[in-house]
């Protein structure tokens, strides 16, 4: 199986333990075989270590360490914000946020509604089991 | 100045560190226009004359001097005030309810009683809790809040959830062991009006909101995967 993700420059990354936890980085340079310079637009650019970052399957065009206007404007190019939303791994992770944040109000809520898709499921199930055996 | 309503003073003299003032004492005499004031007084600061103290009530020399010496207790300036309340709950919030006959009930906050308790309703005709007071430490409260403008509880108190006192009896020998006790505590009339008052307007403005009827109805439990710490209620 050969690697398909590499670490280069303009690759998105999301980091997975910090400070900035959860947040979509784009690896600006590599400093040695561990670090790697990392910018975003919510961020002050900084070093991060390689076990910090999971890379994501979305790379951008650019040049070493660009400034922030040009980061800012090659991500808005790119639509990385569009492509991650709709890709199933950052789909999973904005319902994992929204099941987090849910009030005890709408946890009940949604309780009837899974009862409720589950009692019409059952009813076609048992429809469609009639005409079989009929 | 007559003394009308006076600020509270500020000082002039702000503090470098505690302790130590910024201005010196010549800048401070400066500062606070003392210059000004002797000057408009001709030189001296003005001054008034000491008011005659009233003479005090001649005091007869106690009788009793105690051998050793009597302790005063310490001065204590507490105020008793109702316990405070978390910023999570305000009128119309809904709480859950977690120890008691009523525990996992979800109940709606009314309002705090002097003694710091709060009063909540179910509202009865929902989830069968009456008007009552609960203590806070016994309850989560949920971010969920129900309108809560069109009820009235002004006449609620600490003393209307009080227990009633009957007249003593006098003792009777044969009069023990009679009926007396077997009338069992039947809710009064206007109990029962209360209740039905204040859960009117509240079940009006739950029935506005869908399905908060039957959330209010239902009672809270922890499932398999929930961690209470890391849910947001």
């Amino acid at each position: 199986m050969p690697f398909k993700r590499y670490v280069e420059i303009g690759r998105i990354a999301l980091v997975n333990y910090g400070k900035d936890y959860g947040k979509l980085v784009v690896i600006v340079d590599v400093i040695d075989q561990n670090r790697a310079l990392v910018d975003a637009p919510d961020m002050v650019r900084g070093q991060i270590n390689f076990k910090r970052l999971t890379l994501t399957d979305i790379k951008i065009d650019i040049k070493r360490v660009p400034n922030k206007k040009t980061l800012v404007a090659a991500l808005e190019a790119a639509d990385v914000k569009n492509k991650w939303e709709s890709s199933s791994w950052g789909r999973k992770l904005i319902v994992q946020k929204k099941r987090a944040s849910l009030n005890d109000f709408d946890r009940f809520k949604i309780m009837l509604a899974k009862i409720k898709k589950a009692g019409v499921v059952r009813q076609e199930l048992a429809k469609l089991k009639k005409e079989t055996t009929a | 100045m007559a003394p009308k309503d006076r600020k509270p003073h500020v000082s002039r003299n702000p503090d470098l560190i505690r302790g130590v003032g910024k201005y010196s004492r010549s800048k401070m005499y400066h500062k606070r226009g003392l210059w000004a004031i002797k000057a408009k007084n001709g030189g001296a600061f003005p001054k008034h004359e000491k008011q005659a103290a009233a003479a005090a009530p001649a005091e007869k020399p106690p009788k009793f001097y105690p051998a050793d010496d009597v302790k005063k207790p310490l001065v204590n300036k507490r105020k008793a005030r109702p316990t405070k309340l978390r910023a999570s709950i305000t009128p119309g919030t809904v709480l859950i309810i977690l120890a008691g006959r009523f525990k996992g009930k979800r109940v709606v906050f009314l309002k705090q009683l002097t003694s710091g308790l709060l009063l909540v309703t179910g509202p009865f005709k929902i989830n069968g809790v009456p008007l009552r007071r609960v203590n806070q430490s016994y309850v989560i409260a949920t971010s969920t809040k129900v309108d809560i403008s069109g009820v009235n509880v002004e006449k609620f108190d600490d003393k209307y959830f009080g227990k009633k006192v009957e007249k003593k009896k006098k003792k009777g020998e044969g009069e023990f062991f009679e009926a007396e006790k077997e009338e069992k505590n039947v809710l009064p009339q206007d109990k029962k009006d209360d209740q039905k008052t204040v859960d009117a307007a509240l079940i009006a403005a739950i029935e506005a909101v869908p399905d908060l009827k039957s959330y209010l109805g239902a009672r809270f439990s922890l499932k398999a995967g929930m961690k209470p710490h890391e849910l947001v209620f």
